[in-house]
């Protein structure tokens, strides 16, 4: 583990790429391939299932720290973090091991699941008792199942690609399902990824790296000719790619988890297509033709086991809107056009209800295409995607072929009355706020909180904002401050329901700060009635 | 009775009639440090420790000052005061007052690790123990300072040897001489030229002046490029992302505080690389210190105060705050901008 938490602790303390991807490489190239495979996991983003209750982690580190629970709490209030916080606390360490990382893995961290309390308890003061301060962070964060550091499993992919000197999308397919919560990495594992580039690289389920549009900022006329594009409404659901190979039916997810079982209706897709296909599209909750709402939606995503009764309830259906691979060819570089067009084929032949053909929206000019792109709201969509029609499909967020074209947020000017201090960068700084409109339902104009938004300050914005939230403290509540109203802000979010459980009685989807308004008193900040009018 | 009271200006000493470390002007003030947030202009007399005097007279031009050698003993209005080593940064003191039989002890800021720059932390005895929180948690426990440094230099020497200067921030005064001094005795001056911005050259003189041997450290604007490439600058923190910054282009950069303990910390100011050396009582040290005065009654004036008074009361102390304007309610943000609390 000393290894790893050194490149954890080189890779942490640098802002540089250059130095990451150095240290990368240095890692990869010393490490045992058992070791490099789980360190790749955990940098590409792999989470195994939390092995240790987090309850549980905290009243043994609180005993073995011989802390209150209350001054426990306060240190996780000032660090932020629950592994750093653990890893400060606990004392110094007695003895050391020389385990590496796959052997705490497998022969450590991964057995505690499911463990009784009280053997996980014995099991985990013997193992601080040989980790030093970098070892207990990492160790804290294993076992809380939360593992982030500052590298892309795009500098992973980099980093491999350039030790094992192959082309980077190779690598990148081969990555594809690594990271699934499942998966246990094995020295094998590492091997292949580094493997020569072979002519039969297509086996097994794995899907394709997913090509990802852009957001359009530019004005959309700067896109040329609007006859060169295929355009689509933008679907509010999963992004997934529907796989079938080998008689066998995968449907992944665009951060690439397999979530096959959570969409049965969808197996059943895939198992009337023909061998070797694999399709792009959305997964969406329907009601009838129509398509529900991402609320719906969302009621299946947490969902591991599928009752009959919850399909029947939120019945999901795959919008398709790409063929990838047909008869086992890999189609990516043709045309889009043409992909579309065997794709319509293929739809219509299958015949199969949860499958449907997104379709295209035909319009002359782009000054048409904003007017249809009015309808989105009504239509439960986001917009429009952009798709150049003679372009083959890439991989990630490159080239300029897809682009998002979004209708614009909604959004009001809210007062901030509540702030709460953020976690990791942002800890023991106030960055996560409540914000209220003006409610004169009951006579006197009150502030009724609506959304919470963390994001969109700049970084010396919210230092300022943290300093005015100090001085204007009203009430403390734990880590929760309520301030004397002074701030407005504009508020931008996606959409907006209604909402019993909400004490304004709606709900807005992806709340988050557009900008500081200084210039706005906050007797002039939105009404509950300025929202409501939102609803339709 | 008590010997120690807030008032509107500052702490205050009823029959001794005098203030410590007062926020707004007074008559007499007796000054624990030199520090901003401690020692501020406008009062009529100071008194402080003799060892204070050159940087006090550095920061603060003209004032009618009067000091005391560590553990000299005057007497006014039947109140016996005197002044001992804090272990804070040069001259940094503990206010002893003495009044018919009762003893308190004002620490103004303290730590009892080791600093080349100053004379060492001296426990007292004492009924009522004022403290200092600013690291009162448990998360705050130091490294060895002499580990610190040795990690100081290790990336400076990498930094060397990539061509990089290697910008260290900490503040003007006490840290920047206390690393300057460290990195003298761990021998790691070879490594490049000790270079600083402007605003310490003129405290490293006091600090020569007041017998503290400070290596040479040159004004890095005086550097050429190449040798500057080679380099460890000593900047205030208040200098990041100001464009004096910009004369190095690919450096490395760092922050010498307690602060950086926190990973959240130092990742906030987005630096290569963060070095918990503090010139403040750790958690572990607070509470030797205070377990060692002998006192009963514990008052906390700045820093975690909440917890640590609640902390101390479930011990058995009869413990309580002052509301000080000293700098700084625990919050890395608070000090670092305003350069005053050498954190």
């Amino acid at each position: 583990m000393e290894a790893f938490a050194r490149l954890y602790a080189d890779l942490d303390e640098t802002t540089s790429t250059r130095d990451k991807l150095a240290a990368l490489v240095r890692y990869f190239a010393s490490a045992p391939a058992d070791d490099a495979a789980w360190a790749v996991y955990f940098l590409a983003g792999g989470r195994p299932r939390q092995p240790v209750p987090p309850k549980l982690l905290r009243s043994v580190a609180i005993d073995v720290a011989g802390l209150p629970e209350w001054l426990f709490d306060e240190c996780h209030l000032a660090v932020g973090d629950f592994a750093e916080t653990l890893a400060h606390v606990l004392p110094p360490p007695v003895s050391r091991t020389d385990a590496g990382l796959a052997q705490w893995m497998t022969e450590r961290v991964l057995p505690l699941r499911g463990m009784p309390s009280a053997a996980l308890a014995v099991r985990l003061r013997a193992y601080w008792q040989e980790l030093d301060w970098q070892g207990r962070f990492l160790f804290g964060k294993l076992c809380s199942g939360g593992f982030r550091v500052g590298v892309s499993r795009l500098l992973v992919t980099r980093a491999l690609a350039q030790m094992a000197q192959l082309d980077r999308k190779l690598v990148t397919e081969r990555l594809v399902g690594y990271t699934v919560t499942e998966h246990v990495p094995t020295a094998d594992d590492f091997r292949a990824l580094l493997a020569p580039a072979s002519g039969d690289e297509r086996s097994g389920g794995r899907p394709y790296p997913f090509f990802l549009a852009q957001t359009l900022t530019a004005p959309v006329e700067t896109l040329g000719d609007a006859g060169a594009w295929l355009v689509e409404w933008k679907w509010d659901g999963i992004r997934a790619q529907l796989v079938r190979r080998k008689g066998v039916t995968h449907v992944w997810s665009r951060g690439e988890d397999l979530v096959t079982e959570r969409f049965p209706e969808l197996r059943t897709v895939g198992d009337a297509l023909p061998a070797g296909t694999v399709l792009d599209g959305e997964i969406v909750a329907v009601r009838g033709d129509d398509v529900a709402s991402f609320a719906t939606l969302a009621t299946r995503i947490g969902r591991k086991r599928v009752s009959s009764r919850l399909t029947a309830e939120s019945p999901v259906a795959f919008v398709a809107y790409d063929l990838l691979e047909s008869g086992g060819e890999d189609l990516r570089a043709r045309p889009l056009a043409e992909r579309r067009e065997r794709l319509a084929a293929l739809v219509a032949d299958v015949g199969h209800s949860p499958l449907r053909l997104s379709p295209l929206v035909h319009a002359a000019t782009w000054r048409e295409y904003a007017t249809l792109r009015d309808e989105s709201r009504t239509r439960g969509v986001e917009g429009f995607v952009l798709k150049r029609a003679d372009a083959p499909y890439g991989v990630g967020r490159t080239g300029n072929a897809w682009w998002k074209w979004k209708i614009d947020p909604m959004s009001v000017d809210a007062v901030l009355v509540y702030a709460q201090r953020g976690h990791g960068r942002r800890a023991s700084l106030y960055t996560d706020y409540t914000f209220a409109v003006w409610d004169a339902r009951g006579g006197e104009p009150a502030l009724l909180p609506f959304a919470k938004a963390y994001s969109g300050l700049t970084d010396d914005e919210t230092v300022e904002v943290d300093r005015i939230v100090r001085r204007t403290t009203r009430e403390k509540f734990g880590p929760v401050r309520s301030v004397a109203p002074t701030l407005v802000f504009e508020i931008a979010f996606e959409g907006i329901q209604r909402s019993s459980r909400h004490k304004a009685g709606v709900a807005v989807r992806f709340p988050r700060i557009l900008r500081w308004r200084r210039d706005k008193p906050v007797a002039e900040a939105d009404t509950l009635e300025t929202l409501q009018a939102l609803l339709r | 009775m008590e010997l120690v009271v807030r008032r509107p200006e500052g702490l205050y000493c009823p029959p001794g009639d005098f203030f410590i470390d007062p926020w707004r002007p007074v008559e007499r003030a007796v000054i624990t440090h030199a520090h901003g947030d401690h020692a501020r202009p406008g009062n009529g007399h100071y008194l402080a420790s003799e060892a204070s005097r050159a940087v006090l007279a550095a920061r603060l031009p003209g004032i009618r000052l009067d000091t005391l050698a560590y553990g000299e003993r005057v007497v006014h209005g039947g109140v016996g005061l005197s002044l001992h080593p804090a272990g804070h940064v040069l001259g940094s003191a503990q206010v002893r007052i003495e009044h018919q039989g009762i003893v308190w002890v004002v620490s103004g800021d303290y730590k009892l690790a080791p600093d080349p720059t100053c004379a060492p932390f001296e426990p007292l005895r004492c009924t009522t123990f004022v403290t200092e929180s600013t690291f009162g948690l448990p998360v705050y426990r130091w490294p060895d300072p002499a580990r610190v440094v040795g990690d100081i230099a290790s990336w400076w020497r990498r930094n060397a040897e990539a061509n990089r200067t290697s910008v260290l921030y900490g503040y003007a005064f006490g840290k920047a001489q206390r690393i300057a001094c460290e990195l003298a005795a761990a021998d790691a001056l070879g490594i490049g030229p000790l270079a600083c911005h402007g605003a310490m050259l003129a405290l490293c003189a006091a600090y020569r002046a007041a017998g503290v041997p400070v290596p040479e450290i040159q004004h890095a604007s005086e550097l050429a490029r190449d040798t500057l490439r080679r380099a460890l600058v000593l900047a205030p923190p208040s200098a990041a992302g100001t464009p004096w910054l910009r004369r190095f282009g690919d450096a490395s950069d760092a922050f010498a505080s307690g602060w950086m303990q926190i990973r959240g910390a130092r990742r906030r100011r987005a630096l290569d690389r963060g070095f918990p050396l503090s010139d403040h009582a750790d958690w572990p040290a607070l509470n030797a210190a205070i377990e060692a005065t002998g006192a009963t009654r514990v008052v906390v004036t700045h820093g975690q105060v909440v917890p640590m008074v609640r902390w101390l009361a479930e011990r058995g102390f009869d413990a309580d705050a002052f509301a000080t304007e000293f700098a700084d309610e625990g919050e890395p943000e608070a000090s670092p901008a305003t350069d005053v609390d050498a954190a």
